[in-house]
């Protein structure tokens, strides 16, 4: 069961558009990345037919109902799972999860790093705003230490994970960051996502208005964002800063803050290279709570390409093989066996 | 010399000994010669549960048990008449299941100090020489010895020898039982061409072992198994794991599909696994999972996708899957869960037999979540029935449960196995146009009930599905109250229809109404039949009929129940059936349990019914 090889026909973001309504919180960031994802989708020469949203559970996961293509909204935890059984059985096909930082990092991480590691040659999108908000207000496993909410009136005690760090440890070939109020910068992941030919993990930063409202205001905020970010752009120095006057250096193995200027150019500065394995891992640590004095800016962008053979072309390439070898598979033959008695 | 020949029905010999010791290769030659000769037959092996237990020790022994005749064979046997103990730990691990007056063939040099001890039996307390098998008949020989000496020129180390010791007891049961060591001689030749000094030795220990009973004046009697009187066609030899891989591949080429396996390494189950992936020629995808739930995850992806999309596991697993179950349920996708049951609860007994899993099968699922379950009576029944799974599956768009457990997925039995175009069709057709007007609707139902399965890549019918409530037709997420309870109705009237289209039940011994019914389900096949032949040529008026499909139930079900003054259910568990049929057809059956981790014997069967209308 293959799809289609003929040019993909010209389809347009409205035509993305299903005539269900869309039942997010009125201010909700997941809205702002639906419009987004519809708006690059359409560019990307893929027939319609061909493409499959599959999400988990979750206020991110009803998502597929609102995008006029193939969709399934599944259980908590299991859309990397799904995904997986469809990449293996129909290579041909672009996939899409779209998952949350409970959905795909708590209940579902286990299928999240083996999907990374098998390298299927898929998109995730994990939308993190950092709480539970479909149950209504509870810590998620990326929400901060100390967070008060609900299940934690005291604070929480949790340690929270590090989306980007924990993928590049389950050695997933694509990982980049992005938000929700940045739209020009989340069309290009999502486009360089989809260009990856292996996994491709996109870490989204979501405002939830209802349950954390502002939990990332100072990425996304006009009067923080420069001095609080850092675009990573391949092959350029890593600069930001409100005048894009300030850097970062390595020494060592330890990133430190420089500032544009007095003998420091943009030429002694860190240059991005996203094949750099060890680097990405440095530049997925940049990971300080803002609010902590001297702390390095968070990165955005592509952290981390590689080229890897991917789960579903081997898995063919194993059939092929055999079939070369044993020729097609013949049924009578299989049901005969090797050693058989007649009874006269 | 003169020597006796006694012409029997049929004999149970049990190979036991150490995991090293060779014995399943031994029970397997045994067990090949006689199909060929044309017994009929079953087996079962008895696997360690532990991967390399100590050797000597009673954890270690491995056996293999072969029940052959003259006469139709249902079960590898109740109590053995034959018992070879390679050592110490196989006789102890044994004996109570040696009929008494049964044969022991022992290996003496199992018996030294060392292995006593190893098996927990003190040096004075040898068994061999204290008497205690005074019941039995004993025939002791060295068999360690007997075949270093015949191996004296090889020029083979003592390690190697050694390990040809299994040929000494095969020859010497082939002398015994009057069998032709050609299919042997042919397996060795196969097995070793590319050694010749190995082969040598194994087929010149196989010779000593046959001629060591020839020329014993001690051993005064032969033995001569007939060939049974079996339906003519060619056979095979099956086990139950191994039938479901078969029926899988089966019902792919079948219906055009490709089977997509996705699981997680379970014992019983594993070895479909090992199974399919040998045969990638046929376009099979295994796909081995990191848990349970990604196994089943990755089929319901795989289904949605438009493979035959198959998952399998046992007790615990099928535990894990249970949410997913109930996603494939609301998705109306076509998906076989396999459950090769072993006894429970939670880990339970890994390595042995129970019935564990109806209720969890029928049942174990949150919400009103219904689907057809199946189950196989024997090893090659497991070919069948799974076949029928897929079928089902596939033209109802549902999951189905396949229930097998260790008995059968282990046991093994001849097979005529069926040529591919004997087997029934399986048309699946994918949804390719819009079915209302300008709109798809992918919950529109057809006769059966079932909807339309329209895969990624078709062109104009896009849609969502999901595990969340769903609209009648439409498919869309809906709160409304009348829909949901509409909707809960046709899950269950889509599989309850499922009855127009399975056989009725019809008995497999007996008549259609009695005194008694004996009902069974799944393993309990063989020994149920065993035992009411042997009732019924006794005079007493019962009957066994059996399921296979067990959700839905044969139509005529209740029919039969009522028409036998009393039904008993046997089940390896601690009534299961037995409730399920109380609570549908409001009649007294009676359940008759055994929860051992180990099948009934005949035996047990046959004394219960005595018991019953005596």
């Amino acid at each position: 069961m293959e799809s289609s090889t003929l040019p993909a026909e010209k389809f347009t973001p409205k035509e993305l558009v299903t005539d269900q309504d869309v039942r997010w919180c009125p201010g909700c960031g997941d809205y702002s990345i639906l419009k987004q994802a519809q708006t690059v989708i359409p560019d990307l020469g893929i027939p319609r037919e061909n493409i499959v949203f599959i999400s988990g559970i979750g206020c991110s996961s009803r998502f597929p109902y609102y995008m006029e293509t193939y969709g399934m909204h599944s259980i908590h935890g299991r859309a990397t799972a799904i995904a997986s059984g469809l990449k293996a059985s129909r290579p041909d096909l672009s996939i899409w999860i779209v998952t949350g930082d409970g959905d795909g990092l708590s209940i579902g991480g286990n299928h999240t790093i083996h999907l990374l590691r098998r390298n299927f040659n898929v998109n995730i999108l994990l939308f993190n705003n950092e709480i539970y908000g479909l149950t209504k207000g509870q810590y998620s496993p990326t929400s901060e230490e100390g967070k008060v909410t609900k299940s934690t009136p005291m604070g929480s005690i949790d340690y929270p994970f590090n989306p980007v760090a924990l993928c590049l440890g389950a050695s997933a070939t694509f990982v980049a960051r992005s938000m929700d109020r940045d739209p020009k910068h989340l069309q290009a992941i999502l486009k360089r996502a989809n260009e990856h030919k292996g996994a491709s993990f996109v870490e989204i930063y979501q405002n939830c208005n209802v349950f954390n409202d502002g939990a990332f205001e100072v990425f996304t905020e006009k009067s923080s964002k420069k001095n609080e970010t850092l675009f990573m752009e391949h092959g350029k120095p890593l600069v930001f800063g409100e005048n894009a006057d300030k850097g970062i250096r390595l020494d060592g193995f330890t990133p430190v803050v420089v500032q544009i200027g007095n003998g420091v150019s943009a030429n002694d500065l860190w240059i991005h290279d996203e094949k750099d394995r060890m680097k990405a891992g440095i530049l997925s640590r940049f990971f300080d709570n803002p609010s902590k004095p001297d702390h390095l800016p968070r990165p955005f962008g592509v952290f981390y390409v590689e080229d890897r053979f991917c789960y579903e072309d081997k898995m063919q390439v194993q059939i092929d093989e055999m079939k070369a070898k044993r020729g097609e598979g013949d049924l009578d033959a299989l049901l005969r066996g090797k050693e058989t008695w007649t009874v006269a | 010399m003169e020597r006796q020949n006694e012409v029997l029905e049929k004999v149970i010999i049990k190979f036991a000994g150490d995991s090293g010791d060779g014995m399943q290769l031994t029970g397997t030659q045994f067990t090949n010669t006689a199909a060929l000769f044309g017994n009929d037959l079953s087996t079962f092996p008895d696997f360690p549960a532990e991967i390399r237990a100590p050797q000597g020790t009673l954890a270690g022994v491995s056996g293999y048990q072969l029940h052959f005749g003259s006469v139709e064979i249902f079960t590898p046997g109740d109590h053995c008449d034959v018992l070879v103990a390679m050592n110490a730990a196989a006789l102890k691990a044994n004996l109570r299941n040696l009929r008494k007056g049964g044969t022991i063939i022992a290996n003496t040099d199992g018996f030294d100090p060392k292995n006593l001890r190893l098996s927990g039996i003190e040096e004075k307390d040898n068994p061999l020489e204290n008497g205690s098998l005074d019941n039995y008949r004993v025939i002791k020989i060295d068999i360690t010895k007997m075949t270093r000496s015949a191996l004296t020129d090889s020029g083979l180390g003592v390690k190697e020898i050694d390990r040809a010791k299994n040929m000494f007891v095969l020859g010497f049961l082939y002398w015994m039982y009057n069998r032709s060591m050609e299919h042997t001689e042919k397996f060795l030749t196969d097995k070793f061409g590319k050694k010749p000094e190995i082969l040598k030795a194994n087929l010149d220990v196989l010779r000593a072992g046959y001629n060591f009973g020839d020329t014993r004046e001690e051993f005064t009697t032969r033995y001569t198994i007939g060939p049974a009187s079996i339906a003519p066609g060619v056979y095979r030899n099956i086990m139950g794991n191994q039938a479901v891989a078969l029926g899988l591949i089966a019902a792919a080429k079948k219906s055009g599909l490709p089977l997509f396996y996705g699981t997680y390494p379970i014992t019983p189950a594993s070895d479909i696994l090992h199974e399919l992936s040998r045969h990638k020629n046929f376009g099979v995808k295994t796909f081995q999972a990191e848990d349970e739930i990604a196994a089943i995850c990755s089929t319901i992806g795989s289904s949605f996708g438009g493979s035959l999309a198959v998952t399998a596991s046992s007790g615990p697993g099928i535990a894990l899957k249970a949410e997913a179950i109930g996603l494939a349920i609301m998705l109306e996708l076509p998906l076989v869960i396999i459950n090769v049951q072993r006894g429970g609860p939670s880990t339970g007994l890994p390595t042995k037999t129970e019935q564990s899993d109806l209720m969890q099968a029928v049942y174990g699922r949150n919400g009103e979540a219904p689907m057809p379950v199946l189950a196989a009576a024997t090893p090659s029944d497991c070919f069948h029935m799974v076949y029928e799974a897929c079928r089902i599956a596939l033209q109802s768009m549902t999951p189905v449960m396949f229930l097998s457990d260790g008995y059968i997925a282990n046991g093994a039995e001849p097979w005529a196995f069926p040529s591919s175009s004997d087997l029934a069709e399986i048309k699946v057709k994918f949804a390719k146009e819009k079915n209302a007007g300008e709109k798809f609707l992918p919950y529109k139902r057809d006769e059966r009930l079932s909807r339309p399965w329209a895969v990624p890549g078709t062109k104009g019918l896009e849609h969502r599905i999901g595990g969340i409530e769903k609209q009648h037709e439409t498919g869309n997420i809906s709160y409304d109250p009348a829909n949901h309870e509409f909707m809960v109705h046709m899950r269950e009237s889509k599989v309850e229809k499922l009855a127009d289209y399975i056989p009725e039940i019809t008995p497999e011994v007996g008549n259609a109404k009695g005194k008694l019914l004996i009902l069974g389900w799944g393993s309990t096949f063989g020994a149920i039949k065993s035992a009411v032949i042997r009732a019924r040529n006794k005079g007493y008026d019962v009957s066994h009929a059996h399921l296979r499909y067990i959700k839905p139930f044969p139509k005529n079900l209740g029919e039969l129940l009522y028409a036998f003054d009393q039904v008993i259910i046997p089940e390896m568990n601690n009534g299961q059936l037995v409730r399920i049929i109380r609570d549908k057809f409001l009649i007294p059956a009676i359940p008759y349990n055994k929860i051992q981790g180990l099948p009934f014997s005949a035996e047990e069967i046959y004394a219960k019914i005595e018991e019953t209308l005596k």
